[in-house]
């Protein structure tokens, strides 16, 4: 099983990736909205495809007030 | 009309298949121009029903099917002029949206919704009035309305409850959760999950092999196997109108219409 550093790192690849935004410039504790420039709308793509690389199923709703990559992955974790 | 290009769709006919496609940026959120529209694709569906097979019905815009309801539009056109004039202009948009749903879900042609990212309330209840649904596997499903303090009002607790189990219905309404194509082909919602852009690829082929039946058949066994659950739908209409003549819904149209923040659409 995965690590909460390699689901975090897998995160952070993944994002920089499909946000065109150089992976160096992200770091855990970012805001992602600001770091990756996107809105709700973007951040749902973005909770599929994290849905779909780590073959969880992971309610929206536990995405309540988190904004950064570091919480994102601990919700993932604990999915896995 | 076997072809029309519109503001915010169009439509063709090819080969038995008719392609609707919604076109309005960002997200085809459907208000008074879309309603428009559609109403005038209805009588265009009626004179061609003699050509066609099928419906297909997309959407070109990146960011998915269809967003839902025209939450700013619904907003603008509810401020300022009272409640029961703001309830009497919601029920006639209801009636109006219902009638064209209605008459989708019941058409003489096998109707196919090719979906994609975001498919979120009326845009889910669109897609639920189609026979089949292909979604694309970054398609994501939601009724968020309980966020804003209502319930879907283009007809989708009636067709949700008519395709899934009671469990599942009340799961996704209830929470107002998204979730995304894989568990959709789960609960037996969507007939197919494709790969990403391929959705309307798909549909095609699907339109081609639905050409090789003959019509009346198919037609006869659509009636037979799809009740449209009028009753329930006209009740759902009523509830929403009550429900929207509550404080609550106010105030979650004006959170989500004056958010200066990314997350609207999340819960």
């Amino acid at each position: 099983m995965r690590t909460p550093d390699q689901t975090l790192d897998e995160i952070l690849t993944l994002a920089a990736s499909h946000f065109k935004v150089p992976r160096e410039r992200i770091t855990p504790d970012d805001d992602f909205f600001k770091t990756l420039g996107i809105d709700s709308l973007q951040a749902l793509d973005l909770l599929t495809r994290l849905e779909h690389h780590f073959s969880v199923e992971l309610p929206d709703y536990e995405l309540q007030g988190v904004s950064d990559f570091r919480t994102l992955a601990g919700r993932i974790q604990s999915r896995l | 009309m076997n072809k029309h290009d519109g503001q915010s769709l169009s439509w063709k006919l090819k080969e038995g298949v008719i392609e609707l496609a919604l076109h309005r940026e960002p997200c085809n959120e459907i208000g008074s121009l879309v309603l428009e529209e559609l109403e005038q694709f209805i009588p265009a569906l009626d004179e061609m029903r003699h050509e066609v097979h099928a419906l297909i019905i997309y959407s070109t815009v990146k960011l998915g099917f269809c967003a839902g309801a025209d939450l700013r539009e619904l907003y603008r056109r509810s401020e300022g002029i009272g409640k029961q004039s703001a309830v009497e202009g919601v029920r006639n948009f209801l009636e109006r949206i219902h009638r064209v749903m209605n008459t989708v879900d019941a058409a003489p042609l096998t109707t196919i919704a090719a979906v994609h990212g975001v498919t979120f309330g009326g845009g889910f209840e669109l897609a639920l009035v189609c026979d089949l649904i292909i979604a694309d596997k970054m398609a994501r499903f939601c009724f968020p309305e309980l966020r804003l303090g209502l319930i879907p009002g283009f007809g989708g607790i009636p067709r949700l409850k008519r395709d899934l189990g009671n469990a599942v219905v009340r799961d996704l309404l209830l929470t107002g959760r998204s979730f995304n194509a894989a568990k959709a082909l789960q609960i037996g919602l969507v007939s197919q999950v494709v790969g990403e852009g391929e959705a309307l690829r798909v549909a095609r082929a699907t339109a081609v092999q639905l050409g090789k039946f003959d019509r009346q058949t198919a037609i006869a066994a659509k009636r037979f196997i799809k009740p449209i659950p009028y009753e329930e739908l006209k009740q759902e209409i009523d509830i929403f109108c009550d429900l929207f003549a509550q404080p609550a819904v106010e105030a979650g149209l004006r959170k989500f219409v004056e958010s200066a923040d990314a997350q609207p659409y999340l819960p």
